[in-house]
């Protein structure tokens, strides 16, 4: 006898748990299929996500999910061979309105599973789907990887994911190309208690996200390196386009090593006890690497719709909000009974009025833009924190010298004329 | 054919720590899962059944959440999960705990019909103490077959089994009466993999939760109570710091060197220095 639900979502990660959470409490008999022990157990992230985007997905989350520290400081590096130009943005308004939180999502989504669970929905673990049902066009439902092991539903959410084989299966999209991915690597390293907060400048509690640009975090290919505070531990790594490193020959836990090193970043995990280390695919060619959305039977949500904001580092709550905007369409089309297209479609008409569409849209050139400039992650990283040295050095020779001395830093490396230009080229990039 | 198993659920060790101040467990996050050798013994039991018929009870003692593992046994195969929860088992050490198993055996005896076989894991991965096996063997008064590694033959209704015992540097072969408890190792076979309609419908069983008083135990012999194991003091081993001499050369040389090192300094009796070649 076959097993049936009216919904079935493929991964138990932020995407899918959204969704199945919107059918769960609308009654809907939905099943969550993961692949790992628990949900979250194959998850590495170690980051941030944001307060409004989350609460609009769970309403109260901060009162009872595993969160590590409220985000009080952003900041970006630019990192030079032992210097480090730095602009920090902190909010007092954010410790009565949060705005983010870092979190590690091996816990977080362990926990939105056991709400989603709580709230009528069976999550299946250790389960792989490993093929789709079909009939003809559509999709009805999925084949696991355990015996006897096809489930039939009329609605099958693909939120697998960046390795979304799932997506090629029901004939949506195909496999990323090399320069739609970001390869992460990630250390958690345990401090000392009171550690964070005296080497961060952090209250109890608060915590500090940085992101950092520059050769010296990436070797000058395209990507950046990060650092996150959780609870009692830093999460540091890198994250850099796939066919950069394949074309440099680069390896990134070497560059991950570098950054460690370096003398801004040292002495913050001094003494520190590595916990984890992780690697992991992140799908960063946002809009145009996109997979259809949706098909018969069948909808794309989260990583597996490369559903990530490169330029602002969002992942997470693009997840999330499409996977609920999914749920909402199976919803609707569980109500009509109609699980074709027709319906479906409205899954992205729900996308292109939410600021998922529009960031992704508005980003869509960032990503091959600055893939192919990378003197955007080497030379003017390093230029500003030239004029930085030139500014804040005081010696004997007088200021003219100090600026004469950068422009012949300058001078037979890039014209003024072409950085004028990539001044505005870059602009235009990303606005 | 009737086989209890007894399990333990456990903190997945491989993601637990120990906090170096307090010598304890650091359980947070970590998730809790069947003692693998436990499901080693399930699945010998699963076997005789697909073989001769009959019934698989498995057993265990621990918190409500405990029922979790039973379900993932009950996934398996298992017709019934048996849970001992009561306050008054809490905090037993193994002899506590092996009595508390005993009563809920003989509880089963009486109400599920007669036991041919218990079986269980060799020892659980957190108190790795390898006690109930045995202990329960004793008060069941039965032959105990430990760390089994293989089931050569079977017959229950001749009441004989012979297994194979992996001991140290030899393999045993034992022919044993039944009813007996077998306590097994990972050797032995390979663990199913639940069908996905059997682990749905675990999810939603119910597992037989039984008390102190159900199983017709006496609270003085539960639990801390009936405990007389103390833990008196438990730490972290101090990391030592050693010199460590490293013999260089070819081969043969730096065997030579190491040979005569070992005889020198640790006066091995009989031996003289080889004396290394000249270089």
């Amino acid at each position: 006898m076959a097993i049936r639900f009216d919904a079935v979502i493929v991964g138990g990660g932020p995407a899918g748990l959204s969704a199945a959470l919107v059918l769960a409490q609308a009654g809907v008999k939905v099943a969550v299929i993961e692949r790992g022990d628990y949900a979250g157990a194959k998850n590495m992230f170690g980051g941030v996500i944001y307060h409004e985007p989350t609460d609009w997905v769970v309403p109260g989350f901060a009162s009872e999910a595993p969160l590590e520290r409220r985000i009080g400081h952003h900041e970006y590096w630019f990192l030079d061979e032992r210097s480090a130009l730095k602009i920090a943005y902190e909010d007092a308004a954010w410790r009565e309105k949060p705005n983010a939180w870092s979190v590690m999502r091996a816990k977080f989504d362990a926990w939105f599973a056991g709400k989603v669970e709580k709230a009528g929905a069976q999550v299946i673990t250790q389960t792989t789907v490993v093929d789709l049902l079909r009939d003809g066009r559509t999709i009805r439902g999925v084949v696991t990887s355990r015996p006897e092991g096809e489930v039939e539903a009329p609605l099958v959410l693909i939120a697998q994911g960046v390795n979304a084989l799932l997506v090629e299966k029901a004939g949506l999209g195909r496999d990323w190309r090399a320069d739609e991915v970001v390869l992460g690597v990630k250390e958690v390293i345990q401090l000392p208690k009171g550690a964070i907060e005296e080497r961060f400048g952090l209250t109890e509690g608060e915590g500090t996200a940085v992101e950092m640009l520059g050769g010296e975090a990436t070797a000058g290919l395209m990507g950046s390196a990060f650092l996150y505070t959780n609870s009692d531990t830093v999460s540091i790594g890198t994250a850099v386009l796939l066919s950069h490193l394949r074309e440099q020959g680069e390896n990134p836990n070497r560059l991950l090593e570098r950054i460690k090193a370096h003398p801004s970043v040292a002495p913050l995990l001094k003494g520190g006890e590595m916990r984890e280390y992780s690697a992991h695919l992140i799908p960063e060619g946002g809009y145009r690497a996109m997979p259809r959305l949706y098909g018969n039977g069948v909808l794309v949500a989260g990583d597996s719709a490369a559903m990530v904001n490169a330029v602002t580092m969002e992942g997470t709550d693009l997840a999330m909000v499409s996977g609920k905007l999914a749920g909402e369409t199976m919803l609707e089309a569980l109500e009509k009974g109609d699980f074709t297209e027709r319906t479906l479609s409205r899954y992205r008409d729900r996308l292109e009025d939410s600021f998922v569409f529009r960031d992704l849209k508005q980003f869509s050139r960032v990503g091959t833009f600055f893939a192919d400039n990378r003197q955007y992650f080497d030379f003017y990283p390093r230029l500003a924190n030239g004029v930085a040295r030139q500014l804040f050095t005081v010696d004997l020779r007088p200021k003219a010298e100090h600026v004469r001395g950068l422009l012949d830093q300058i001078r037979g490396r890039r014209s003024l004329w072409r950085i004028g230009m990539d001044l505005v080229r870059g602009w235009r990039a990303l606005a | 054919m009737h086989a209890v198993v007894c399990i333990k659920q456990v903190p997945d060790t491989t993601e637990v720590r120990i906090d170096p101040k307090t010598g304890t467990l650091d359980r947070r996050g970590v998730p809790n899962i069947v003692n693998p050798e436990d499901l080693h013994a399930l699945e010998a039991a699963l076997e005789f059944r697909d073989r001769f018929g009959g019934r698989v009870t498995v057993l265990t003692m621990g918190p409500n959440f405990a029922a979790s593992a039973l379900r993932e046994c009950l996934a398996l195969g298992a017709d019934e999960g048996v849970l001992l929860t009561d306050r008054r088992f809490a905090a037993a050490d193994t002899f506590a705990t092996t009595y508390a198993l005993w009563s809920a055996i003989q509880k089963i005896e009486k109400e599920r019909g007669p036991v041919d076989v218990v079986l269980t894991g060799r020892y659980a991965l957190d108190g790795d103490t390898g006690q109930v096996g045995p202990g329960l063997a004793r008060r069941l008064r039965v032959p105990l077959l430990s760390y089994v590694t293989a089931i050569e033959e079977v017959d229950f209704e001749a009441k004989r089994i012979v297994v194979q015992r992996h001991i140290e540097g030899a393999v045993v072969t034992l022919e044993s009466r039944l009813p007996a408890v077998l306590t097994c190792s990972a050797d032995l076979n390979q663990v199913r993999y639940a069908s996905l309609p059997a682990l749905l419908a675990a999810q939603q069983a119910q597992v037989t939760a039984w008390s102190v008083d159900d199983v017709g135990a006496d609270p003085e012999q539960c639990g801390l109570k009936g405990s007389p194991t103390i833990v008196s003091k438990s730490f972290v081993p101090e990391p030592r710091t050693d010199t460590c001499r490293l013999f260089e050369g070819e081969p043969a040389e730096a065997a030579a060197s190491l040979v005569d090192f070992l005889i020198a300094e640790h006066r091995i009796p009989g031996f003289e220095p080889v004396g290394a070649k000249e270089a």
